[in-house]
């Protein structure tokens, strides 16, 4: 192992990414604009805490398509949880509750998802097969989520290079989970069932932050064609992460981009760190081979704790065991991640396995906390035969829980010795994370049996390809061509009127720069002067550049046209003002200057730009500033100001 | 030289492009195609799925279907075959326990995937199930035997009576309860079928199924089991019941008596209702409760009395309006010796029918009268229509249901040629199928929507 000491987030360079062997890939999930849900007609999209009923159901693990149990259904199955569904009528009907089969698949929801496959440049799967994968933990109640694979082997540009998207699959959305302590989970059931895709890229990644900007770039993908959802929870990131020597571990529901890179360098840091422990265990004598662990009740032993979780658990009668780690001194106290520490890993474990969901759930001798007093850990040690290079583990629970705690402090502590494990972990607030559950692996897919393959007809991609968006990095190259303003490229690259922006500007050459001006900013400001803008469709935009094309409408009233169209509803051509005639024009010339001339302290290098400002208030619309400024035969600069 | 059981499943273009490259089902491979590469192993195909794609399982562990007109190569890696069995573990001994026997007939109760319809099939044995519901062991010592493969639809007076039968035998060995695994589709049927051939059992008969298969980490099966054995091992209660879900919540069963219960429902479930009275119990992992009385206790005795047997020449018609008398006539012409009518209202059917029905009674045709409200009795005195039937020859059947009516209508005819026999039979209650007086509570059907409704709703987990 190389010897490297990682530095907090920030200080890392990428040589020092490298060096650890940092990777990643993402897994996204997006849930696409349906009206309905996948597999029943339940409308999708609508949130509500309330519920009309609850449901109690339990998980048990089945075997895979070729006969074998996955490891995080039997670990979930440990957990023995008492699932809680709450039913709001309005969002779910039977088969959410699993009491319906199935209904054919949305077909919608899938002919989105076959689009965004095209733009991800994925090969289309022939057949779709939908599949049963399991998750035990209850968030969807059937104990399996519906999902089939639709798309492999696409990519998407990134820097000089391609990343590689590795797969895409067609899936139901799970619960919404409300509350999870001792033997209950609840859940809301609103969001089952609501068509999503996942999208799962290469680990192709080298740094925290190229993971980000990789999941922007997805995100762009996806939003450019406006058929996916907007919002908190319509799009959720799992990022995998693993360093060199290490595994790949899974943090799910990374709900903003913006946390990825402090979360993959936490991540980064606890497996650096936990390779290190195993380092450290290695020179200490103590492999899977000769790890040592024994455990002893010492309920009796313990008589009147003052240490207030210990004293309620004396009093509620709870069974209390220590677990002395041979020659584990100090070990507990080793840092994974910041201001976290490897009793987390274990403390985790029988938070999660064993349901002692009361923090603290364990205490141990590495501990510089107060916990039990000095001469009771005395008592203790010398009550399990303990050594000083030992560390001592005391777990309290109920009679079914003890043995399940123990057993998990062992399990967690001896896969020290072997590495990283295998897990799922969930993102915490501060870009730390908490073990969730085992990772599952191939075996916890099953064929549905309840709906036959799904043929994907040629002449159906053909018509979803030419309903598709350009892949926006083409759009934007064209655009710098273009010299459209960077902080536009962005945001025109995946508009809603990117298409019409490549008409004006390739068939009724309108200036790129204005094009893009009032497809992207008009809007904005308009918004901005708090105009209701959900108006404004590209039928309605389409007409106004039209007519500018045109030369219906001067570019001056661009934006007040914009401003009455919004508020009509529609574009209709009365709204533009009659032209000035000649003669007219002449008369508010005339009058224009008999104002000025009212005026005092006119620096006579402003002259110009104040009456164009007194014409163009008048006379917006009825005749473009670059006529008035000819008519008076002033400089273009004065042009400019007098917008 | 391969033939075509290693091709599984496969036909057409997809089974030509298989052999071409001499990849049997089971192969692990690498597939070109123009537009790229895939690997894994090919899966089975369902006969019914079409002859153009061949169903690949990637590592990820996901199935893919791939045209097998755009396979240019298929590279053989090696080979690895599926073998989805249980674990077994040996049901232990435990001499304090009750000795229990489970009789398979076949359902989703145990089930695994079938690749020759993609569906699932019945799979079971004593190992297996403790392998799965290792939770039985608590109640019983367990031995079972399947009697049938068969799912609910197929099953029919050959198993009734074979079920009946082999009952006999185990209550002759000592056993202290009985619980048949069946199919959910007609298990009610079978229920009242046992109800009449096995009469006076000393020891709990309890049916049992499950509405979602064992193959999924949210089905019934195996809390059903687990009701259905501590019925049978514990209860007192020595009926023929069917043992199923109360509420769709994994909370606890109903134990029905086998010739009040229906199916009510296509795939909840709570689809098991006692229909025209109250169950006779509820069953949990802890504890049996009656919530009725009347039921025939548990005895030491082995004094059961087998009668297995049934004329299939029955059939039930379900009346609808402008139904033509050539229905009955027809199944008088073909030589049926029983018809039971689900009529309409308080048993009725058009005035078109009578002179067929009257042609029925004289040949000798048993008729008999149900109603398809399913809750409540026939009375066919009520209207003159009632009368005039009655005087072509239909009998009314009280509240038997018609299914029950239709079981023990066959049961009857089995017996005796006897017109006034048979009446005798079919009116005399032997297991609960006609009840003197329908409680207040034996029929209800809460109207969702309805404000006292969703309160009892919000507040029980249904």
């Amino acid at each position: 192992m190389k010897e490297f000491i990682f530095k907090p987030f920030g200080e890392m360079t990428e040589a020092d990414y490298q060096t650890v062997g940092f990777k990643s890939g993402l897994e996204i999930h997006q849930q696409l604009l349906t009206d309905k849900k996948l597999f029943c007609r339940c409308p999708a999209g609508i949130y509500s805490d309330n519920y009309d009923a609850e449901i109690l159901r339990h998980m048990r693990p089945t075997l895979s398509e070729l006969g074998v149990y996955d490891g995080t259904a039997l670990m979930e199955f440990k957990t023995k949880k008492e699932i809680i569904y709450r039913i709001n009528r309005n969002t779910v009907c039977t088969y959410e509750m699993d009491d319906t089969p199935p209904f054919l698949i949305n077909e919608d929801a899938l002919d989105i998802a076959l689009g965004i496959g095209m733009l991800y440049n994925c090969k289309l799967v022939d057949e779709l097969h939908i599949a049963r994968k399991q998750y035990l933990d209850g968030s969807i109640p059937t104990g399996f989520q519906r999902t089939a694979i639709y798309a492999v082997d696409g990519w998407i540009p990134y820097k000089d290079r391609k990343v590689k998207i590795v797969q895409m699959s067609i899936e139901e959305d799970s619960c919404r989970e409300v509350a999870d302590y001792n033997h209950n989970r609840i859940y809301l059931t609103d969001r089952l069932g609501m068509p999503l895709i996942e999208t799962v890229t290469g680990p192709d990644m080298r740094t925290p932050q190229e993971v980000a900007e990789v999941g922007w770039i997805c995100a762009k993908l996806v939003r450019s064609t406006h058929k996916v959802r907007r919002g908190i929870g319509a799009a959720r990131q799992d990022v995998n992460v693993s360093v060199e020597g290490g595994t790949r571990v899974e943090i799910k529901g990374v709900p903003k981009i913006g946390m990825i890179p402090l979360l993959t360098h936490n991540e980064a840091m606890r497996q650096w760190n936990l390779l290190r422990l195993r380092e450290e265990l290695k020179r200490r004598g103590i492999t899977p081979e000769t790890f040592k662990a024994k455990d002893f009740d010492i309920t009796s032993l313990i008589k009147k704790p003052h240490y207030i979780p210990l004293k309620n658990a004396v009093e509620s009668k709870l069974k209390i065991r220590c677990v002395v780690l041979k020659g584990f001194k100090d070990l507990l106290r080793w840092q994974t991640q910041t201001d976290t520490y490897f009793s987390k890993e274990i403390s985790d474990r029988v938070r999660v396995i064993a349901c002692l969901t009361t923090i603290p759930n364990i205490i141990h001798s590495d501990s510089r906390t107060d916990t039990i007093t000095s001469s009771d850990w005395l008592k203790v040690k010398k009550h399990v035969e303990a050594t000083d290079n030992d560390t001592l583990i005391i777990v309290w629970a109920n009679d079914d829980d003890i043995q399940t705690a123990v057993n998990e402090i062992i399990i967690r502590s001896k896969e020290a010795t072997i590495g990283i494990p295998s897990e799922t972990r969930q993102a915490l607030s501060d870009g730390t994370n908490g073990f969730e559950r085992i990772l599952p692996g191939a075996d916890r897919m099953y064929p549905d049996t309840d709906l036959p393959p799904k043929k994907i007809a040629e002449d159906r991609i053909d018509k979803i390809k030419s309903g598709l968006p350009e892949q926006f990095w083409k759009r934007k190259a064209w655009y710098k061509e273009l010299k459209i303003p960077p902080d536009t490229i962005d945001e025109l690259s995946i508009s809603k009127y990117a298409e019409l922006f490549k008409k004006a500007v390739s068939e009724w050459k309108i200036n790129p720069v204005t094009a893009a001006v009032i497809l992207v900013q008009y809007p904005k400001r308009l918004s901005k002067s708090s105009y209701v803008i959900d108006s404004i469709n590209e039928e309605m935009m389409l007409s106004i550049l039209k007519a500018y094309a045109d030369g219906k409408l001067t570019y001056d009233f661009i934006l007040t046209a914009m401003k009455i169209s919004t508020e009509l509803g529609m574009f209709v051509e009365e709204i533009i003002p009659e032209p000035i005639s000649e003669n007219d024009l002449e008369k508010e010339i005339l009058f224009a200057e008999q104002q000025m001339a009212k005026l005092k302290f006119i620096k006579d290098k402003n002259a110009g730009s104040i009456i164009m400002g007194i014409l163009m208030n008048k006379l917006r619309g009825r005749i473009s500033a670059k006529d008035i400024a000819q008519k008076l035969n002033l400089p273009q600069r004065s042009l400019k100001n007098a917008k | 030289m391969p033939n075509n059981s290693d091709y599984k499943g496969y036909k057409g273009q997809a089974l030509e492009t298989l052999q071409k490259f001499n990849a049997l089902v089971w192969s692990d491979v690498e597939i070109s195609t123009a537009d790229g590469d895939f690997k894994g192993l090919i899966l089975p195909r369902s006969e019914t799925a079409d002859e153009f794609h061949i169903v690949l399982k990637i590592p990820v562990g996901y199935n893919i279907g791939i045209a097998a007109k755009r396979i240019q190569s298929i590279n053989i890696l090696g080979r690895k075959e599926a073998h989805y069995k249980i674990p077994e573990k040996e049901f232990p001994y435990d001499p304090k326990k009750p000795r229990v026997k489970l009789l398979g007939t076949g359902g989703t109760i145990a089930s695994r995937l079938d690749y020759r319809t993609g569906a699932v099939i019945p799979a079971f044995s004593p190992g297996e199930l403790y392998g799965s519901v290792p939770e039985l062991a608590d109640y019983c010592n367990l031995e079972t035997e399947k009697l049938y493969g068969e799912f609910s639809e197929n099953i029919g007076p050959k198993h009734w009576k074979g079920v009946a039968e082999a009952i006999g035998k185990e209550i002759e060995k000592g056993v202290q309860g009985i619980v048949i695994g069946h199919g959910t589709d007609i298990m009610h049927h079978t229920a009242a079928a046992l109800s009449f051939m096995v009469q006076n059992p000393p020891v709990p008969i309890v049916m049992v199924g499950s509405q979602r298969s064992s193959d999924r980490p949210s089905s019934d099966a195996a809390l059903n089991l687990i009701h259905s054995v501590k019925t049978a091992s514990e209860s007192d209660i020595a009926e023929v019941m069917v043992c199923m879900f109360g509420p769709t919540s994994d909370m606890y069963a109903l134990l029905h008596r086998g010739t009040r219960v229906r199916k009510m429902h296509s795939s909840y479930r709570s689809t098991f209702r006692t229909i025209g009275d109250i169950p006779i119990a509820t069953v949990s992992r802890e504890k049996i409760t009656p919530i009725r009385n009347d039921y025939k206790r548990r005895r030491k005795d082995k004094d059961v009395i087998i009668n297995p047997v049934f004329e299939e020449k029955v059939s039930i018609v379900y009346y609808y309006p402008n139904m033509q008398p050539d229905i009955i006539d027809s199944l008088v012409d073909n030589g049926y010796r029983g018809i039971v009518i689900a009529g309409t209202g308080l048993g009725h059917v058009n005035k078109p029918m009578y002179p067929a029905l009257k042609r029925a009674k004289e040949k000798n045709v048993a008729v008999y009268m149900t109603v398809q409200t399913l809750w409540g009795y026939v009375q066919m005195y009520v209207y003159d229509t009632g009368r005039d039937m009655m005087e072509l020859g239909v009998i009314p059947a009280a509240n038997m249901l018609p299914e029950v009516a239709y079981v023990k209508l066959g049961w009857a005819l089995g017996q005796t040629d006897d017109p006034e026999k048979v009446k005798e039979i079919m009116l005399t209650p032997i297991a609960g199928e006609i009840t003197e007086r329908e409680p207040s509570n034996g029929y209800l059907i809460y109207q969702g929507g309805l404000p006292e409704v969703e309160d009892f709703i919000r507040q029980f987990r249904k």
